[in-house]
């Protein structure tokens, strides 16, 4: 029966060429524009490290106290990013499982052989629990002992990418990179990792961003060599002292931090052990205001750090009403369509076909529409996502891509959404009474 | 022409009168919002940035090997007199950062060392003697910095100008009743007196929620002592071109153990503003083309059921025409039909749009929609819908009366 109605569908839909094809374009430039700006979203709005993301808290800790709020939007909320003093002693308690703090470095690095030029890395200084914290995947070595960030000693682990440049991609564990003048030991190199948006730093790059990870050394190495924090850096107040000292001992904001905490006890104990920090500053002079703290897990704190742009979800919304306009156009030339049929559909119902056989002819004939249009579709959101780099910034457009589940959703999203357009079209049409068709003409 | 057989007509048609007034409503409320983030964007982009953009480049220079303050401030000195022999600069100067690169140094600005109180926030720009001239600024008031009064600042150092100088906007803002030329402001706990006032020069940033401020800057005396630091060059007319391509080899020539990136090291500032307002430009671009999309899907949805609609009233018109209604009473009854649909669906859009607009200000912090849009919306669909009509309603005009005779 199937196989007939498609028949008489194709039929119907040759009868009026004009009419069909301009049901199949609205279908197809409705979904190619929900999907594109979708595959936009759901590159921005995707978690980073799913399989332990709910692992990953983000402690806030209140420094600044009242000077730092009431600017506009301020909802109250801690600074989002730590002071020196209070990351180096939240890491001295080491309370969770994992925890690195951290702060965005650009060094230099000097390539050995003689007549290349001097490079520059971006990078992060962190703790040895860095690496397993977030998972990062290591191709030879692996990151560097507790030891060796008490010792301060000069190891680094490198990208993929730098590995390729200096060392031609061969195991470079234990080989010397030259970083600011200064040597390091390579002990690990990353297998190309880029987590967008970069989780572990939200509050230095946005969320996306095109900058490579080249470099990791140790935080107190960075710090005892005065390697200048290449990220932001935001002071309520002068820092007293000037040069990197002072920067370390103002209250200046410019390290992120990051723990991992595997259940929601340990979370709980982490949050009264922060308040309890707090109280501790409080009762010492050094803060004058009550504990105000947030731990929030990664897709709290990435939804709280507003990682996904306005834009992107102002153009999802407008797409998406784009495809309704399209679905009403669509549901309106069904109408017509199949109410001009009411002749047929009098006879089919007059020769014993039930008001089912007529939904199932009509929403065949909705679906090959759908179909039609998904195709269409499909095409005019590849197009469309080759084009987003022409209309949106480098570190978003280069994550929206077309792949199998898109492709499915695509569609998907075209044959169910006309299918739904032509329910009430079908609906009519299957009202339609026999006895009054073949009396009239 | 009546009204009335027309209600009574589009009574026999509701489910597809409601389609399509339905979709004229939601394409009226799309459109008049898309409309209006078009032209915030427009706005945004063409925000002059108070310097003179066309003889401008931008070189972003880092040391390699971690030099002390003391050889930067000699490799910086050697830099710029390296860049000012090169046939074609007219200036240079260093500094911190320059408009639209959306990176850079904000403070509060007041009339006292309270950090509680400030006036408004300003962006601190780092300029010696030579950035005036540079940029292009106009000066309005008082004076330059003099070459004695430019101090030096490594990474974190203090900024405590005793001089400064600032924008139009900034000084009205601090002193709304007179001349700023002279008097003091705070951006640190020390006074700075304010020597100058420049006509114009936007913040680095282009961000709208710091647009409050997008034109409060203010120009310290200091060379940037740190690792990197961009280079501005000013150039003679027409030697952009001729400079952008030889200007990293000459530097690199002069001193190899620098970064100047490949990719980015060396900026046009028409580079630099299609970077900053590259979200801005998209959103224009992708609104407008949802805009055009929607209004032909919208278009040709009318014809398509205006022309059915026709066809199957062949018969009827044929009778009217039979009658003695003339070719222009049917035109103007398909014209007549298609705007009472289309009013009710501009009414009912009109106040979707309202509402999407206060959703979206709720949800996403824009600002309201200005009346005159859904005016412009408003014609635009009414228009769009006659125009749609308009070629089958002549078809029906053209329907002979002899087809009243004619069964089926």
């Amino acid at each position: 029966m199937l196989g007939y109605y498609v028949d008489l569908a194709i039929r119907s839909l040759k009868r009026s060429p004009g009419l069909t094809l301009l049901m199949i374009l609205a279908v197809g430039f409705g979904v190619a524009a929900s999907m594109t700006t979708y595959s936009v979203f759901r590159a921005v709005s995707g978690d980073p490290i799913p399989w332990k993301s709910s692992q990953l808290y983000v402690p806030q800790i209140e420094m600044w106290g009242p000077k730092g709020h009431g600017g506009d939007g301020d909802n109250g909320d801690p600074p989002d990013a730590m002071d020196y003093t209070d990351a180096i002693a939240l890491m001295r308690d080491h309370r969770a499982k994992y925890q690195s703090a951290m702060y965005m470095i650009s060094p230099s690095l000097v390539p050995a052989q003689a007549g290349k030029h001097p490079i520059n890395v971006g990078g992060h200084a962190v703790y040895n629990e860095f690496f397993p914290m977030t998972d990062a995947p290591f191709q030879y070595g692996s990151g560097w002992s507790a030891a060796e960030d008490e010792q301060r000693a000069a190891v680094a682990v490198i990208s993929d990418k730098i590995n390729q440049k200096l060392f031609g991609g061969a195991n470079s564990v234990g080989k010397t990179i030259n970083v600011d003048s200064k040597d390091y030991r390579v002990v690990g190199v990353l297998k190309p990792w880029n987590p967008q948006p970069r989780f572990y730093d939200v509050s230095n790059t946005g969320g996306f961003t095109t900058n490579d990870e080249d470099l990791f050394i140790p935080f107190l190495r960075g710090i005892d060599v005065g390697m200048a924090n290449s990220g932001n850096t935001n002071c309520v107040e002068t820092p007293t002292q000037s040069g990197f000292k002072g920067l370390q001992e103002s209250s200046c904001i410019w390290m992120s931090y990051m723990v991992q905490l595997d259940d929601a006890s340990a979370a709980k104990a982490y949050k009264s052990y922060l308040d309890g920090y707090a109280q501790e500053q409080q009762h010492a002079g050094r803060f004058s205001w009550a504990p105000n703290n947030r731990l929030r897990n990664l897709p709290q704190w990435l939804d709280a750090e507003h990682v996904v742009p306005t834009d992107t979800e102002i153009s999802l919304l407008v797409a998406i009403g784009l495809l309704v306009v399209c679905l009403v156009n669509t549901a309106g030339l069904l109408l017509a369509k199949f109410l001009r049929r009411s002749n047929e559909i009098g006879v089919r119902r007059a020769l014993g076909a039930p008001r089912a056989a007529i939904y199932a002819q009509f929403l065949v004939e909705a679906a090959m529409v759908g179909f039609s249009g998904g195709v269409l579709g499909l095409l005019l959101t590849g197009i469309g996502i080759h084009s987003v780099s022409w209309v949106l910034p480098k570190d978003i457009a280069s994550l929206a891509r077309l792949d199998r589940p898109l492709l499915l959703l695509t569609l998907l999203v075209a044959v169910v959404a006309t299918v739904l357009a032509g329910v009430y079209p079908t609906f009519r049409a299957a009202r339609v009474q026999p006895a009054w068709q073949l009396k009239s003409n | 022409m009546q009204i009335r057989p027309i209600l009574a007509a589009l009574r026999h048609h509701k489910a597809g009168t409601l389609l399509i007034a339905l979709q004229i409503a939601l394409t009226l409320a799309i459109v008049c919002n898309a409309l209006f983030i078009i032209h915030e964007r427009l706005t945004r982009l063409s925000q002059p940035s108070g310097i003179d953009e066309p003889n401008l480049l931008v070189i972003h220079n880092g040391w390699a090997g971690k030099p002390q303050e003391g050889e930067i401030a000699s490799l910086m000195a050697s830099d710029l007199d390296t860049l000012r022999k090169i046939p074609g600069v007219a200036d240079v100067y260093a500094t911190n950062t320059y408009p639209l690169n959306n990176v850079g140094i904000a403070y509060g600005i007041g009339h006292s060392p309270d950090k509680l109180k400030p006036v408004t926030t300003t962006a601190i720009y780092l300029a010696d003697e030579n950035a005036l001239p540079t940029l292009g600024l106009k000066l309005i008031a008082g004076r330059n910095f003099r070459p004695d009064e430019i101090g030096q600042i490594g990474l974190h150092g203090d900024t405590d100008p005793s001089a400064i100088i600032v924008t139009s906007a900034l000084a009205k803002l601090l002193f709304p009743d007179g001349s700023a030329v002279g008097k003091v402001a705070y951006i640190s706990a020390k006074p700075s007196t304010i020597v100058g006032v420049v006509e114009r020069m936007r913040t680095p940033w282009v961000d709208s929620s710091l647009a409050k401020w997008a034109d409060c800057s203010t120009l310290i005396p200091y060379r940037p002592l740190t690792s990197a630091s961009q280079y501005v060059v000013r150039v003679q007319p027409g030697q952009l071109e001729n400079v952008t391509r030889h200007v990293r080899a000459m530097l690199y020539a002069a001193n190899r153990m620098r970064v100047i990136s490949p990719k980015d090291g060396v900026q046009t500032f028409a580079d630099i503003r299609a970077i900053a307002y590259n979200s801005d430009r998209g959103m224009a671009i992708l609104m407008s083309a949802i805009s055009t999309i929607l209004l032909i899907i919208t278009g040709a949805g009318i014809v398509g059921l205006t022309s059915f609609w026709v066809g199957q009233r062949r018969k009827q018109i044929g009778v009217r025409r039979a009658l003695g209604a003339t070719r222009h009473d049917i035109l103007s009854y398909f014209l007549t039909e298609n705007l009472l649909i289309g009013v009710g669906g501009v009414v009912m859009g009109g106040v979707l749009a309202i509402a999407l607009n206060m959703w979206l200000m709720k949800q996403f912090e824009m600002d309201k929609l200005a009346p005159g849009y859904v005016l412009a919306g408003v014609v635009t669909l009414l228009l769009l819908g006659q125009g749609a009509v308009l070629a089958p309603a002549l078809r029906a005009s053209n329907v002979p009366p002899v087809e009243a005779t004619r069964s089926v």
